[in-house]
């Protein structure tokens, strides 16, 4: 996907349950405000088409929450309501989260018939006891039913999403979860360390001493197993937490990496446009009052000035693995990124964080592991 | 003045041991002499900096007027001038109390003597003081009067039959305590026509008159327009204003003979009007001063360095400011490879060291790092010449020193019997040489050690009072150097020396001290990008060694749909807390670890 690509991003915050690690602006038990926020989304859709004017977007991601928790009239719809009011692109990649749960044959059919051409599912662990810790509402069997249902209906690029360094989780679970995930044949694996964040149930466990964190030598190693094997079954390491078979890298993602430009709609939603970024409202009333009375609900928003967008471009550009380009740095910003970085990059080179190719600068395998340490280095400029 | 009016004076001032009721006793004082309405008295309002009242002891001491009329219906003046309680203070106790005719002792009725009871008594006696004994807190369940007046006779020599039995705090039996100051403190003695001679016990600097001398004058008359000279210090100046506590200032005409006031006369500076001195006139003047006089010197120095290395000359500009109070903080720019550009600072004893530093932050509103504090060395080299080390870094190399000599005190602690055992194993510890032991009465001991300053200024205090359940009382005074054989310790991190962590230090403690800042050091850096040797070493030979092990993970796992601002936050904020850490070398410090290699045990 080109550096110049535009996504859109649609939140859709409603959840069955909430998991007891999550920390997204996600709610359960708001089922009665499902269809004035499908309403709401149409509206800033609407007036968001004027910012875009025809641009052509490149990529669609419907997020959560839990997407699929709409019916598949109703998302097909919001999607039929896009294409009218964009210009979407032929080959646009168009992703939908799902919590397998909520998926069955006639809606996977449904939304594929419409056009979707990429399924994110959670699957988060590949035992039962995890599962049912991390507060799921599945089972794995029911990830590998859809998984299945979605082979036969043509779906050719799915993701699974994973969890490591879980409380109590050992080594060969984890490697045990990603066979699994191999062997349901995904395209594409995002494993995501468990971060526990203040505010969820996690946080409370582990405060109260009833969750106990997983130490971090065991939760790296994990991560490098997980990374070797996953490279031996033909994944490719491209970011931080994602994994792909070749050519199957989520566009829509790659997007936020090369600190590109992207249309958040609903509450919560993020979106960087021409140097300035704006967030929506995190509260559903809140965004579909917002939206009804004023047509937007943007609760802040910024000018990114040219220091801080050369910092954004590192801070996410260093995500992969690949690095950051230094052409398209130049590119971008009119000089090279050592006239700006070259202290800081010749010092992370000394400590053997970074390494610099002719075209890219990137992060060692011990660099990854310490990516924060390594971008306060960047913030002098900030 | 007349004779007749100097005969209805009383100077006197308050002692005691901490806690037993000395502030609340001068605040009752006042209020029954009508010095305060209740409405403006603040509690104590004889301890005036906030410091004071938080810690409960009296930093500096200050003087009040009374006026009280008897039964008879004659009337007094009082004169209460408060005293400091601490052992770094000594001198100006002694200084104050040559200030009076006489002192009322406060002993708690629960508690008895304590060893700043004693220690102030014997400061009072020196003084040639008249002592009004008072037995405070008798409303508590735990009071037992009989115990402590029989104390107070048995080990004073006192006699306390007839001591009120107050309560400072219900303002219980005060007239009766102001009844026996007028009837025991002798009035003041001195003749007004003599040659002035005016004993300074105190000054503060007021933004509008300048340096504000507490005087009590012995001998002759002081007033307005007099040309006065400092003896000791050989100052002069003209007197602008004279007057007395109200306990506000209030200019009079004059101060004669037996008068305790203050001195305004356009004076820049604290260090001109030093306590003990004595005060004369240009014209006229005195053959001889007060006797007492000492120049008080700094026993403990210590590094001081802003956090923030641009607020360096917002530093200078309060410990200016704070000299201009206390003449005996000292200050000389010094600069650290660790910690930039700061000052060396010379305090007279830890407690004034804290003091200062609380003082520069709550105050000033600075934020600071502060070395271990250090005494001056004498440190004579292969050539002969002596050199005065406070400063560790300073310290010649180790081949051109011929031999080094170290400060001592003598040390005395008073205990219950039960903690003698414990107390003597401490001093011994801290190479303490015994020198007398004696029985106050049959569950009291007053032990006497000499002991090397710099082996009380670390922790001394706190592990007499832990290893005494607090029960210990500890004073000390300077006696002179002695040699030894002390060591410059280095902490080296990541292989480089940093030299805000070197010490001096006895060779045979260096081992065991050297291990527990590695120790402690590693506990309070944060693990960093890679592994970081920390090494103690005396001279090229290692002697300690720990390891902080290198971070292992602190990346973010998500980047959530293109939520940047929470990461930068992030981000934000580490960068914020590496701006609070001391950057040596590669390895980030946080500002503590200079300061807490201190504490052991």
């Amino acid at each position: 996907m080109g550096y110049n690509s535009l996504g859109l991003y649609v939140h859709i915050p409603f959840c069955l349950r909430k998991c007891f690690y999550c920390d997204f602006p996600s709610y359960s038990g708001m089922g009665h405000l499902m269809d004035p926020y499908l309403h709401a989304l149409k509206i800033e859709l609407k007036n968001s088409s004027t910012r875009i004017g025809d641009r052509k977007v490149n990529t669609i991601f419907f997020g959560g929450g839990t997407p699929t928790l709409y019916s598949s009239e109703r998302l097909i719809d919001l999607l039929k309501y896009i294409k009218d009011t964009l210009c979407i692109s032929q080959d646009a990649e168009i992703t939908i989260e799902a919590n397998p749960e909520t998926l069955n044959g006639y809606k996977l059919e449904a939304l594929k018939d419409e056009g979707i051409n990429r399924l994110s599912l959670g699957m988060q662990a590949g035992q039962e006891k995890h599962l049912r810790k991390l507060g799921r509402g599945h089972t794995l069997k029911d990830v590998r039913v859809n998984m299945d249902l979605a082979r036969s209906l043509g779906f050719d690029n799915i993701n699974l999403d994973l969890i490591f360094g879980l409380p109590h989780q050992t080594l060969e679970e984890w490697v045990e979860s990603l066979a699994i995930a191999c062997k349901f044949g995904a395209e594409h694996i995002s494993a995501y360390s468990l971060i526990i964040e203040e505010g969820t149930p996690f946080f409370e466990m582990l405060n109260g001493g009833s969750l106990n964190a997983l130490d971090e030598d065991a939760e790296r190693e994990m991560y490098h197993t997980g990374a070797e094997l996953l490279k031996n079954q033909g994944y490719y390491h491209y970011e931080i937490s994602n994994f792909a078979k070749p050519g199957k890298e989520c566009a829509h993602n790659l997007i936020y990496w090369h600190n590109g430009e992207y249309i958040g709609i609903g509450s919560g939603a993020h979106s960087s446009l021409g140097g300035v970024r704006w967030s929506n409202h995190n509260g559903i009333s809140t965004y579909i009052e917002s939206i009804s009375q004023k047509g937007c609900a943007i609760e802040s928003k910024q000018k990114i000035s040219p220091a801080e967008q050369r910092f954004e471009t590192i801070m996410m550009g260093l995500r992969l693995v690949k690095g950051v380009s230094k052409a398209k740095f130049y590119n971008r910003f009119g000089q090279g990124i050592r006239v700006y970085y070259g202290k800081a990059i010749d010092q992370l080179k000394g400590l053997g964080m970074l390494e610099e190719t002719t075209e890219y600068i990137r992060h060692t395998e011990k660099g990854f592991d310490l990516q924060n340490q390594v971008l306060t280095y960047f913030m002098d400029e900030l | 003045m007349s004779d007749a009016i100097r005969e209805k004076i009383r100077n006197f001032c308050i002692i005691a041991h901490i806690d037993h009721g000395k502030s609340t006793l001068a605040d009752r004082i006042l209020e029954i002499t009508g010095a305060l309405s209740e409405r403006d008295q603040e509690k104590q309002v004889l301890d005036d900096m906030d410091l004071e009242r938080e810690r409960g002891i009296t930093i500096k001491a200050k003087a009040v007027r009374l006026t009280y009329q008897d039964k008879q219906g004659r009337d007094y003046i009082l004169n209460l001038i408060d005293t400091p309680g601490h052992v770094d203070f000594t001198y100006e106790v002694s200084r104050s109390l040559a200030a009076c005719e006489g002192a009322v002792l406060v002993v708690d009725s629960s508690q008895g003597i304590e060893a700043q009871t004693l220690a102030n008594v014997y400061l009072a006696l020196d003084n040639n003081l008249e002592i009004v004994p008072v037995i405070n807190k008798i409303d508590l369940p735990g009071a037992n009067p009989d115990l402590v007046k029989r104390e107070i006779e048995d080990i004073i020599g006192l006699e306390a039959g007839d001591a009120p039995l107050i309560s400072a705090k219900n303002g219980i039996g005060i007239g009766e305590v102001i009844e026996r100051i007028v009837d025991i403190v002798p009035a003041p003695e001195g003749d007004n026509d003599a040659p002035l001679r005016a004993l300074i016990f105190d000054s503060f600097y007021d933004n509008y008159k300048g340096v504000i001398a507490y005087i009590r004058v012995k001998e002759g008359t002081l007033k307005t327009g007099d040309r006065i000279r400092m003896m000791a210090t050989e100052k002069e100046f003209e007197v602008t204003e004279v007057g007395v506590f109200m306990p506000t200032l209030s200019p009079v005409s004059q101060l004669s003979a037996g008068e305790v006031g203050y001195v305004a006369a356009s004076i820049k500076n604290v260090g001109d009007t030093r306590v003990g001195d004595t005060m004369t006139h240009v014209l006229n003047p005195a053959k001889e001063p007060l006797p007492g006089y000492r120049a008080i010197n700094p026993m403990v120095y210590s590094g001081i360095y802003p956090a923030d290395g641009a607020r360096y000359s917002e530093l200078r500009d309060a410990l200016d400011r704070l000299k201009i109070n206390d003449a005996s903080l000292t200050f000389e720019p010094e600069t650290s490879v660790a910690l930039g550009f700061g000052f060396r600072c010379g305090f007279l004893g830890l407690l004034h060291m804290d003091i200062v530093q609380e003082r520069l932050e709550r105050e000033y509103d600075l934020d600071l790092v502060t070395t271990a504090p250090s005494v001056i060395y004498k440190v004579i080299t292969t050539d002969g010449i002596q050199h005065d080390i406070s400063n560790p870094t300073n310290l010649p190399d180790q081949g051109d020193i011929e031999y080094m000599e170290e400060p001592v005190v003598e040390a005395q602690i008073m205990a219950p019997t039960e903690y003698v055992g414990a107390i003597m194993e401490l001093c011994q510890d801290r190479r303490g040489v015994y020198k007398d032991m004696e029985y106050m009465e049959e569950t009291r001991v007053l032990i006497t050690y000499i002991l090397p300053l710099n082996e009380i200024i670390y922790d001394f205090f706190d592990a007499l009072k832990s290893r005494s359940r607090g029960y210990a009382s500890f004073d000390y005074e300077p006696i002179g150097y002695q040699q030894a054989d002390l060591v410059k310790l280095d902490i080296l991190l990541n292989g480089e020396i940093v030299d805000a962590l070197s010490l001096i230090i006895h060779e045979d403690k260096a081992y065991t001290r050297g291990r527990s800042i590695a120790e402690k050091l590693k506990e309070l850096i944060p693990r960093q990008m890679f592994e970081i040797p920390i090494q103690a070493a005396i001279g090229s030979k290692i002697i300690a060694r720990e390891t902080i092990k290198a971070l292992r993970k602190d990346v973010l796992a998500k980047c959530y749909g293109g939520d940047i601002s929470r990461k930068k936050k992030l981000l934000e904020k580490q960068k914020e807390g590496k701006k609070r850490m001391r950057q040596v070398g590669m390895v980030e410090v946080p500002q503590e670890a200079f300061m807490s290699v201190l504490k052991f045990d």
